[in-house]
């Protein structure tokens, strides 16, 4: 289990996509609140989904920092690094 | 330059396509004047009250008032200061004693209100190093609490335990605490927790649990001391929070647990050492309607039997409400489009109930959310369910009954 930033950027893009409600064109850059049009809340219950696909926990206080699809593909590289 | 008030733009447009849609603004609605406990005036109409969480009627407790009219007079209105300087009185220290023996635990703590004793306990107990797990679906003051901690904060899947064994055993953190936090009741949905099970994986993973029973106190167990009462697992349970303002019908919080340092964190806890205390007549009012509480177990059967009638009557009427029954009912609409003018409509007809709106609602879609009380007699119920069939069909909200 090696993880990339890419790679799960791209799990995450997938599983957004899975959403109708999501804009198509969307990217690792993609600003999560902003792009996404996604509440406080929507954001904690698919970073709940995203956790279980990965078997990783992210701390609420870690999203704070977390603005684009990337940063949290980074978040959680580096949480299973720590793992 | 910069407005400090850009940031609430978008709160102001939300507002006023809420305003536009109903006709008022349902976040500023004025009870003119208290009738009883079950009625109002509302723009000078006598309306229903089905949103107060006033489940035992006890605002209007005539014990409760002589209390608080004889305490106002023989030691003021007010304590002037913090519970750890000059605002505890004996009166603070004999409820705390009294609401100690009601849970049967060593000790309690009184804060000025029950959002504080959230914020308190959890900021007070979870450092740096511990863990807080949380249900998803918890009360705002349990997430503030969790911020004003240093704590690593997870949350779980509203009401799984599986989803909690789950995530306590990925945390993999063998030299940190951990503090479970869950409700007994859901304030927005009435969804009661599986507190047997939430107890078995507390016990399985060596974690802390807290439970809220802001709720639940007074409205479930037989003594009704909460949720944990009522599932035999009071035992497992570190802490329980809870509130005044709702089966006591006055305004404060508290914490009971039997560990001694409960002692301690009464210096370690910014919300309860940096406010001031509970005025000399809502500590005794309360006390005196925690008395009338214990005296009428009926009023808690009353309640129960209330509630099952509101449901039932929902449930015919073909609307979505909660599954559990409980005194708190929320009923589901599918779109906000629905929901502002129901509401609306249901006010003009004469009942009051809570408009939830998403985000604050747990999956999206808009709740009128209904409290029942032991006050509210069966006609009353009856009347508020012929305004809501009647609301629904004026506004073009399906029902759906229930094939007999």
């Amino acid at each position: 289990m090696s993880e990339t930033v890419e790679s799960v950027s791209a799990l995450i893009i997938q599983k957004l996509l899975a959403n109708p409600k999501v804009p198509r064109d969307i990217d690792g850059n993609c600003k999560i609140m902003e792009d996404l049009a996604f509440d406080s809340l929507a954001v904690m219950n698919f970073v709940m989904e995203v956790e279980d696909s990965l078997d990783v926990s992210v701390p609420l206080d870690k999203l704070a920092d977390i603005r684009t699809i990337n940063d949290l593909a980074a978040c959680i590289v580096d949480l299973k690094n720590k793992g | 330059m910069t407005s400090l008030f850009s940031k609430f733009e978008g709160l102001a447009g939300a507002l006023g396509s809420v305003v536009a849609a109903g006709g008022r603004n349902p976040f500023a609605v004025v009870i003119e004047k208290p009738v009883s406990s079950t009625v109002g005036i509302i723009e000078g109409r006598e309306t229903l009250l089905f949103g107060t969480n006033n489940y035992l009627g006890l605002s209007q407790s005539e014990r409760a008032i002589k209390a608080a009219q004889a305490a106002a007079e023989t030691c003021g209105v007010g304590t002037t200061g913090s519970r750890i300087a000059n605002g505890t009185q004996s009166l603070h220290r004999h409820l705390e004693r009294k609401i100690a023996d009601f849970f049967k635990r060593r000790d309690a703590m009184v804060f000025s209100t029950g959002y504080q004793a959230n914020l308190g306990m959890i900021s007070a107990l979870a450092g740096k190093d511990d863990y807080l797990i949380l249900d998803a679906d918890s009360h705002a003051s349990i997430y503030d609490g969790s911020r004003l901690s240093a704590a690593q904060v997870i949350r779980f899947r509203h009401n799984s335990p599986d989803d909690l064994y789950k995530r306590l055993k990925r945390l993999d953190a063998p030299n940190s605490a951990k503090l479970i936090v869950v409700e007994g009741i859901y304030s927005m949905t009435g969804n009661v927790a599986p507190m047997a099970e939430f107890a078995a994986v507390k016990r399985e993973t060596g974690a802390y649990l807290m439970v809220d029973e802001a709720h639940s106190f007074g409205v479930l167990g037989e003594h009704g001391r909460g949720a944990a009462e009522a599932e035999g697992v009071e035992a497992d349970v570190d802490f329980i929070v809870g509130t005044f303002s709702k089966s006591l019908g006055t305004v404060g919080g508290y914490c009971v647990s039997d560990h001694p340092e409960l002692e301690l964190v009464r210096l370690n806890c910014r919300p309860y050492m940096f406010t001031a205390s509970l005025p000399p007549e809502v500590i005794a009012a309360t006390g005196a309607a925690l008395e009338d509480m214990i005296a009428q177990p009926e009023l808690r059967r009353q309640l129960m039997d209330n509630a099952a009638q509101l449901h039932a009557g929902f449930t015919k009427l073909g609307l979505n409400a909660s599954k559990r029954v409980s005194p708190v009912i929320a009923v589901t609409l599918e779109t906000v489009e629905q929901a502002i003018p129901m509401w609306n409509r249901l006010l003009e007809l004469g009942v009051y109930v809570n408009l939830s709106l998403p985000p604050a609602t747990p999956d999206s879609r808009p709740l009128l959310r209904c409290s029942v009380m032991a006050t509210h007699t069966a006609a009353q119920i009856d009347q508020a369910l012929a305004i809501f069939g009647q609301a629904a069909v004026e506004c073009g909200v399906p029902l759906q009954p229930e094939a007999a």
